[in-house]
């Protein structure tokens, strides 16, 4: 007997298999393209797109969506700022208080999701203009942060062969993915979310407690960005108010590469991170290329979404029928 | 009695909330600033604050009223910014590039409008793709587009023509009003005066029942998204019109939020079904006289999102139901 594929993998199979061909194309038109340092600056780039597309893939399996995930980086990023530099607080102070912030303005958005069967695009949205308008007040101008904790975490890692460094960036977004992975495949709650997304009267009726679910996935997207946004303090050793916009969108096109279906139940948060890589190798390729412009990072990545999303839309059709023979 | 009744009917009209909520905040600038009652005619044409809540209104008005009809098919149409800024590229390169006539080339400006709205509805329709992510593709890639034909510039022009449409007045009014008006008229021709609005609203309530009463679903969703792709190029006009100049990263950014907000507010369920252009216009009123009530007041600028997503919040919280149901139960303890 032959083992069987499952075909939920496909979509994944063919984000990784794509991720492989484009780097090693890479890797023979460009030199310094096939090196260790490329592969892990694309962890340490990505980080905080990465981590947030994380909270981005619960609420999606979920059935729902975030909409106000570049707002909190900003939000985060300008409060650990002010905190730090204006305040004087201690990071190790300040930061827990951030990220405990993006949680709470995760719980209230769930809350009024499920409290009032709002609908998840207009709250989340309300959510964006909420955060984005506060990160303003704080602060309209970026605000350096110089703090020798700041410094002390962003020299330490691992300086790997070939130049190649391993630093916290990359490192926190590896230790995310892997609590991630955890919380989804190995705890009830994982099974709770997927249920959630596959059909939430049906998870009711099982017992599933959909309406602590359906918040919690919110709050995790919170807690998440506020996360992404604290990472992103670090990398650009600042915070900003005008960061991060836009970037719920690429949170989303990560998580649509990666195979995730957008109405819920099906999906894997590994894919999610081959996804946010996708993209980054796509901009690092334009990088090396040098004649390409930008703006085609956009239409290759739309373009990519289209793809995987036909393939899905195809392979639901497939199994569909599949079934009913 | 019979004046207990009137207002019963109209508490339960769903003119109701969206006109008061609109009424509160024209009565909020009574208190804070009269001058924004204060409407002038000057060289022929009508100045004053209640003016300019049209006119920086018309862009989201138009992508609202073709958003009405996207949202009742229970679809979302996210790419609209992008085609604006699509419409605004297509039509600044051939007034630079061409001597086209005017017509000629608010025609092809609408056709690109028109030719992306088609691209939607064909990815919702026909290879029955999720409207969020079918529209999320042209509003990631369409921007890139727009630049490729921009060259990555901010192409500018002087065309008296084509500004008419952004600086323009007609009858006193703005040119933008005047011609979102005539849209608004059209679109409710179309959809009041045919069966369409009827297939619509089907459609939004249940896609399988209306397929099997004989309703052209596919027809329907694909001209609801052509519909807004051509109001979205309208607006792309106007916008680019009024600069005299197309800018692929700004034009229209967010916009499509703001026309969501708009239809949401007026009362639409995004689960599709029942929609009204007329309260979807007065959503966009509603937002606009806002922004605006919080520029003249003096309130810092930041604060605009904030009260925004507030306002928004609390316009839900009175559609909710079981919002309702919780006030009239408190109600009820405090009479007793």
């Amino acid at each position: 007997m032959k083992p069987r594929l499952n075909p939920r993998l496909l979509p994944v199979l063919v984000t990784a298999a794509l991720l492989v061909v484009l780097f090693l194309t890479g890797a023979i038109r460009f030199d310094g393209f096939g090196s260790l340092r490329v592969v892990l600056n694309l962890f340490t780039d990505n980080a905080f797109l990465g981590i947030t597309a994380i909270g981005m893939t619960f609420v999606i399996l979920s059935g729902g969506i975030d909409l106000s995930v570049g707002a909190v980086i900003a939000f985060s990023s300008v409060l650990c700022a002010v905190l730090i530099e204006q305040q004087g607080w201690h990071p190790l102070l300040a930061l827990p208080v951030v990220i405990a912030c993006g949680s709470l303005l995760g719980l209230v958005m769930g809350a009024l999701i499920h409290y009032y069967a709002m609908q998840p695009f207009i709250v989340t949205l309300a959510g964006m203009f909420f955060a984005r308008s506060l990160a303003t007040i704080l602060s309209e101008q970026s605000i350096p942060i110089e703090h020798g904790f700041y410094s002390a975490v962003n020299n330490f890692g691992i300086l790997l062969p070939g130049r190649a460094w391993f630093g916290t960036g990359a490192m926190a977004l590896l230790f995310i993915f892997v609590l991630a992975i955890w919380l989804l495949h190995y705890t009830r709650t994982g099974g709770y979310i997927y249920a959630l997304g596959g059909n939430a009267q049906s998870a009711a009726l099982m017992g599933v407690p959909v309406g602590r679910t359906r918040i919690l996935v919110y709050v995790l997207s919170g807690t998440l960005a506020a996360t992404g946004g604290v990472v992103y303090s670090f990398y650009t050793a600042s915070g900003y108010a005008l960061s991060g916009v836009g970037l719920e969108l690429d949170a989303i096109a990560a998580v649509v590469i990666g195979g995730t279906l957008l109405s819920g139940g099906t999906g894997f948060v590994w894919g999610t991170l081959l996804g946010v890589l996708i993209m980054g190798l796509i901009q690092t390729w334009i990088s090396f290329d040098g004649t390409l412009n930008s703006w085609w990072t956009k239409i290759v990545i739309g373009l990519l979404v289209l793809v995987f999303i036909c393939l899905q839309r195809w392979l639901s059709h497939t199994l569909e029928q599949g079934k009913r023979s | 009695m019979k004046a207990h009744a009137l207002l019963q009917r109209c508490l339960h009209s769903r003119y109701f909330w969206p006109l008061l909520a609109l009424a509160l905040i024209l009565l909020a600038n009574l208190f804070i600033s009269p001058a924004f009652f204060q409407v002038e005619l000057r060289d022929g044409r009508l100045y004053g604050s209640l003016v300019d809540v049209l006119n920086r209104g018309t862009p989201v008005a138009l992508l609202a009223i073709g958003m009405s009809l996207v949202i009742a098919t229970g679809g979302v149409d996210l790419s609209v910014g992008a085609v604006i800024a699509i419409t605004g590229a297509v039509c600044a390169n051939l007034i630079t590039d061409t001597d086209m006539s005017l017509l000629m080339i608010m025609t092809l400006g609408l056709l690109a409008g028109l030719a992306a709205g088609l691209v939607n509805g064909g990815l919702v329709s026909y290879l029955g793709i999720q409207p969020i992510v079918a529209t999320l593709v042209l509003m990631v890639a369409g921007r890139g587009i727009a630049q490729l034909i921009n060259d990555g510039q901010i192409i500018t022009f002087t065309h008296d023509g084509f500004a008419f449409l952004g600086v323009g007045s007609l009858l006193g009014l703005p040119a933008p009003v005047v011609i979102t008006v005539i849209v608004l008229l059209l679109v409710h021709g179309l959809v009041r005066f045919t069966a369409l609005g009827l297939f619509i609203e089907a459609v939004g309530c249940n896609a399988q029942a209306s397929h099997y009463a004989g309703v052209p679903v596919k027809g329907v969703k694909l001209a609801v998204y052509g519909i807004s792709g051509l109001c979205a190029a309208v607006a792309g006009m106007i916008i680019t019109a009024d600069i005299q100049g197309a800018d692929a990263n700004n034009a229209g950014l967010w916009l499509e939020l703001d026309a969501i907000l708009a239809v949401v507010i007026g009362g639409a369920a995004l689960a599709g079904g029942r929609f009204s252009l007329v309260l979807s216009v007065i959503g966009v009123l509603i937002i606009q006289a806002l922004s605006t009530t919080i520029l003249v007041s003096g309130i810092a600028p930041q604060y605009n999102l904030l009260i925004k997503s507030l306002v928004v919040i609390a316009v839900l919280l009175l559609q909710s139901a079981v919002f309702k149901r919780q006030v009239s139960l408190l109600w009820r303890r405090e009479a007793a």
